[in-house]
């Protein structure tokens, strides 16, 4: 029973970084770029939808989709202003840094316009919670609306960059960025498409994590952001199912080791998997032994 | 060209820095001038340095520290001030931070602080209190409860401390039986609530309470507590000790809902702040919820009614613990200085010096306590009293 209910929490943490991961990689994959700041958009994502659900008081259905189009714009800039500009840079650690910078850079912008007190958001899935075996196992409408998203969102990514033309770009500049501006794609273009996308689903996730941990601050954002870093690289950075797979994963081997070995110890096994897949096989599960063909 | 262009910038650049060293020297000058002597119109004046978290995840403590204090010092200057001294207040932010916390302390010392009412929070306060012991200057701290808070001689404290609040809720717990399986959810890299926790623990044992769980999480991980709800649930515990924040305490309340798990809850000083911290807060899920307090807003005595009139009218708010422990504060400062004969032209280190003794020789009735004494090592000695929330409110336990 007790690790039946360790499971399910475990697959609904583990839908949330699914979501969030699968920005992580969509973004290392075309970009070939880690965008440190992925989870503080996330951050921003919740507070826009907190803003309107609570202050204005819009609908679900109206305050959803904005936050998602103020993440996109965000995304957008962002890409624009800090990361555009360092592709040439000598090193590519230029860039990496730039992200954490705008990461703090972020959340300090969000600590001054809403400050430091946290909100509590209220929930946007009304779904009444499942009780099974008499009550002892309860799986709340959050849990099952995260791991139904997540699914959704991994298929339309997948059909999405696999049979679109955009798809297909964003494939062809993932292979080989000079070759595929040759064949007439906008490199440029098609990588701030990319952010774009990465930063909707930010939203979305933000949203649905803050259902599901209601307590928001400017710093939401930034453990969540590191865990789904861990999960893309152990499902396979670069790689959507690998995100997918790495996410949840780590939510339950999180949940489990939480339960079964130490409440104290969460984080420590959550890290100690990254070392261990760096260590055992770099490119994760589903990644892929990319050689350099001379 | 470009041989000139060099020259040029480092003599601008040499220029730049002898400028800036001037500056600097002439600063120190003026600042020796007033440091002690108070204001420049000859008034005599007390500098009172307060440190708390205005802005963070904790500010409501710290928010609540100054505006609390600065009435009883509004009060005390309409009176005439303290031995003919007029108090000027000057309140720092330290985001409940350790390092920032020095700063500001720092800070205040530029500005000529000659006592220091702070900090607000136990991790912030054990920094400063180094500091505060290196330059013999006077520090009462409201509300930071941790034993090394207040380690050296120069430092006392007007709450309770953490061995006490442990203690005192184990012994609460058992005696008014509100309980007899207990578990606990404490926060492992806060000093505040390991040390509750160490002594509930001992506490809890020597008087036969039984811990049936005792679930940690630490800093980094405080969004998620399905696991260490679990385990106090499977372990059958009927009442689950919270010695932490109102921020993860608001999470725990909403998630053990959500998993339908109905334990009491029982917290201590942390949970000040659940009731109006959180915005959009369902205060529903706080209902039955008990902790430990000294001050009850709706208490009735004229004090408490004198002081909460006050401060609703000031502030638009009902003042928590914390806004009465930094009014006991100031007029325990004013009682001490008092009983010391302390004047304006005494250094720093004198003064310090004076009020030590006289902090052993004074009882002070506060809004937290009444005939409240202290021993040398900065302990204050009054009863913990605690309160339930009704209907979104405190309600006084007996």
């Amino acid at each position: 029973m007790r690790f039946l209910t360790s499971f399910i929490n475990g697959i609904s943490l583990g839908s949330v970084y699914a979501i969030i991961a699968l920005g992580y990689t969509m973004v290392y994959g075309i970009a070939k770029m880690l965008n440190f700041a992925h989870g503080d958009v996330i951050m921003v994502g919740a507070y826009a939808a907190f803003v309107m659900l609570n202050q204005i008081g819009l609908p679900v259905y109206v305050a959803i989709p904005v936050s998602m189009v103020v993440c996109t714009v965000l995304g957008l800039i962002i890409e624009r202003f800090a990361y555009r500009p360092l592709r040439k840079a000598a090193s590519p650690l230029a860039v990496l840094i730039t992200a954490i910078g705008v990461s703090y850079l972020l959340q300090n912008l969000a600590l001054l316009i809403f400050g430091a007190n946290t909100r509590s958001f209220s929930s946007v899935v009304h779904l009444k919670s499942l009780r099974l075996f008499d009550g002892r196992i309860i799986i709340t409408g959050e849990m099952i609306v995260n791991a139904v998203v997540c699914i959704v969102i991994m298929t339309g990514l997948t059909l999405f960059v696999n049979k679109t033309k955009q798809g297909q770009a964003m494939r062809a500049v993932s292979e080989d960025k000079g070759a595929a501006q040759l064949m007439g794609i906008n490199a440029n273009g098609t990588i701030a498409l990319t952010f774009a996308i990465g930063a909707a689903l930010a939203a979305v996730a933000g949203v649905l994590m803050c259902s599901s941990y209601p307590a928001l601050t400017p710093y939401t954002g930034a453990m969540p952001g590191i865990k789904a870093f861990v999960a893309a690289v152990f499902g396979g950075i670069g790689s959507i199912p690998g995100a997918f797979i790495g996410g949840i994963l780590l939510g339950v081997i999180e949940v489990l080791g939480k339960s079964y070995i130490s409440s104290q110890l969460g984080d420590a096994i959550v890290f100690s998997v990254l070392i261990i897949v760096l260590l055992v096989k770099p490119t994760g599960i589903l990644g892929k032994n990319i050689q350099e063909k001379v | 060209m470009k041989k000139f262009r060099k020259a040029m910038g480092l003599v601008l650049a040499s220029a730049m820095l002898v400028a800036s060293l001037a500056a600097c020297g002439g600063d120190d000058k003026v600042k020796d001038q007033n440091a002690g002597s108070g204001s420049s119109n000859g008034e005599a004046v007390l500098k009172i340095g307060g440190i708390g978290p205005l802005t963070g995840g904790n500010a409501v403590y710290g928010q609540a520290a100054m505006n609390g204090a600065q009435i009883a010092i509004d009060e005390i200057n309409e009176a005439g001030g303290i031995n003919g001294m007029m108090i000027e207040f000057n309140a720092q932010d330290d985001e409940a931070d350790p390092d920032k916390g020095v700063n500001a302390y720092n800070n205040l010392k530029d500005w000529g602080m000659q006592i220091l009412m702070g900090c607000v929070t136990s991790g912030s306060c054990t920094a400063v209190s180094d500091y505060a012991h290196e330059d013999n200057l006077f520090l009462l701290t409201p509300s930071a409860s941790s034993l090394t808070s207040i380690t050296y001689d120069n430092a006392f404290r007007v709450c309770f401390s953490d061995p006490n609040q442990g203690v005192g809720a184990a012994d609460y717990i058992s005696q008014h039986q509100l309980a007899s399986k207990v578990a606990i959810i404490y926060d492992n890299s806060d000093v505040y609530s390991s040390g509750i926790t160490e002594k509930f623990t001992a506490e809890a044992n020597n008087i036969g309470l039984e811990i049936v769980a005792s679930e940690a999480f630490n800093a980094d991980n405080k969004t998620d507590f399905s696991v260490q709800l679990q385990a106090a649930k499977d372990a059958g515990a009927e009442l689950v000790f919270l010695p932490i924040y109102y921020n993860e305490a608001s999470l725990i309340l909403s998630q053990a809902a959500a998993m339908e798990y109905q334990p009491m809850f029982f917290g201590c000083d942390g949970l000040d702040g659940i009731l109006g911290g959180v915005e959009n807060f369902d205060l529903a899920l706080a209902e039955g919820v008990m902790l430990l307090t000294p001050f009850a807003a709706d208490a009735t005595d004229d004090m408490t009614v004198s002081f909460v009139t006050k401060y609703q009218e000031k502030y638009g708010e009902i003042p928590n613990q914390f806004a009465a422990d930094s009014y006991d504060a100031i007029y325990i400062i004013k009682a001490a200085m008092e009983k010391a004969g302390v004047t304006a032209e005494m250094s720093v280190s004198e003064m310090c010096d004076a009020m030590k003794a006289a902090m052993t020789q004074i009882t002070v009735d506060g809004l937290t306590g009444s005939a409240i004494t202290w021993s040398e090592d900065g302990e204050p000695t009054k009863a913990p009293k605690a309160v339930v929330i009704e209907n979104g409110a405190y309600k006084a336990m007996e």
